[in-house]
C-alpha cells in the first residue's frame, strides 16, 4: 500500500521528484547529447565554411582567421560543444561493446582524461593565438 | 569471470529496415568524427605553436591519404548532421510511430531514411566540387 498520494509501490514522492531512476543520473546524458546537438548543427556548417576559406592560406592567414573574435569564440563554444558530444557517443559504444569490467572502467576514466584534456588543449590554443595576436613563426 | 547468462535474440531475428542502416552509419560516422575531432585540436595546437608545426599539419592534410580521410570525413560530418537532425525530429515526436516502421505502411518512412543518406552524398559531393574550383581558382 502507499503511504503517500500518488506514491507508486515502494518509491517516496522525493525519489520519484527526482526522477534519477536506475543510473542515479537521470537523464543529464541525454539532454547534454541533445543540446550539444543543437549547438554543433550551426557551428558545423559555419565551420566548413571557414575550412573552404582557409584552404590556401598561409601561416600568418590562418593565424589573423584564428585572431577574429568572431571566429575565435565560435571555435571556443566548437571545441567544448564537439568534445562533449563526441565523448558522450564514445562513452555509449564503450558500454555496448566492451563487456570486461576492467578494461570498460578503464577505457570510460580514459576518455574523459582525454576529452577534457584535448577540449582544454583546442581552447587554450585559440585563447594564445586571439590574445597575443600571433604564433612564434 | 565469462558471462554465461543467456542472451537475448540479436540481429538475425527482424526483419531489415532502412532505420538499421542509418542507426549503424550514425554511430559509425559518429566514432570517425571523433578522430576528426583530434585533427581539429592537431591544427588549432599546430596553429599556436609555430609555423613550422603548422607546416607539418598542412602537409598531412595536402597529401593523398589526408586528402581522402579530409572527403570521408566531410562526409561523416554531414551524414552525422542530416541524420542528427532527424534524430532530434524523432525526439520532439515527429515521423514517430508504430505503424510508421513497415515498408508496406509507411513508404514515406524509408523514403525519409533513404534521402538521408543520399542527401549527405549529394551535399559532399557539392562541398568537393565548390573545393576542387576554389583550388582551381587559388592555383590561376
Amino acid at each position: 500500500m502507499s503511504a503517500y498520494p500518488g506514491q507508486d509501490g515502494l518509491r517516496t514522492p522525493l525519489k520519484v521528484a527526482r526522477s534519477n531512476g536506475a543510473s542515479g543520473t537521470g537523464v543529464r546524458h541525454w539532454w547534454i547529447q541533445r543540446v550539444t546537438a543543437v549547438a554543433l548543427i550551426p557551428l558545423s556548417i559555419w565551420f566548413l565554411f571557414l575550412m573552404g576559406g582557409l584552404l590556401h592560406a598561409t601561416y600568418p592567414e590562418v593565424l589573423a582567421a584564428i585572431a577574429q573574435p568572431v571566429h575565435a569564440i565560435f571555435l571556443i563554444v566548437l571545441s567544448v560543444c564537439l568534445f562533449w558530444h563526441g565523448a558522450l557517443g564514445l562513452q555509449v559504444i564503450i558500454e555496448d561493446y566492451v563487456h570486461t569490467r576492467w578494461l570498460e572502467v578503464t577505457l570510460q576514466i580514459a576518455l574523459r582524461f582525454g576529452a577534457v584534456l584535448a577540449a582544454l588543449a583546442c581552447v587554450m590554443a585559440v585563447l594564445s593565438v586571439w590574445l597575443t595576436g600571433t604564433g612564434y613563426y | 569471470m565469462p558471462n554465461t547468462r543467456p542472451t537475448s535474440p540479436h540481429l538475425g531475428i527482424y526483419r531489415w529496415r532502412v532505420n538499421m542502416l542509418q542507426s549503424t552509419l550514425h554511430r559509425l560516422t559518429g566514432l570517425f568524427l571523433c578522430l576528426g575531432a583530434l585533427l581539429v585540436a592537431w591544427g588549432l595546437i599546430a596553429a599556436a605553436s609555430s609555423g613550422a608545426a603548422w607546416d607539418v599539419f598542412a602537409a598531412f592534410c595536402g597529401s593523398l591519404i589526408g586528402m581522402i580521410l579530409l572527403f570521408l570525413w566531410t562526409w561523416s560530418l554531414l551524414f552525422h548532421l542530416c541524420n542528427g537532425i532527424y534524430h532530434l525530429l524523432h525526439d520532439i515526436g515527429q515521423g514517430y510511430g508504430p505503424a510508421r516502421r513497415d515498408r508496406e505502411f509507411a513508404p514515406v518512412y524509408w523514403k525519409a531514411g533513404w534521402s538521408m543518406i543520399v542527401l549527405s552524398v549529394v551535399l559532399t559531393v557539392l562541398v568537393w566540387i565548390f573545393l576542387v574550383l576554389h583550388m582551381a581558382g587559388g592555383a590561376a
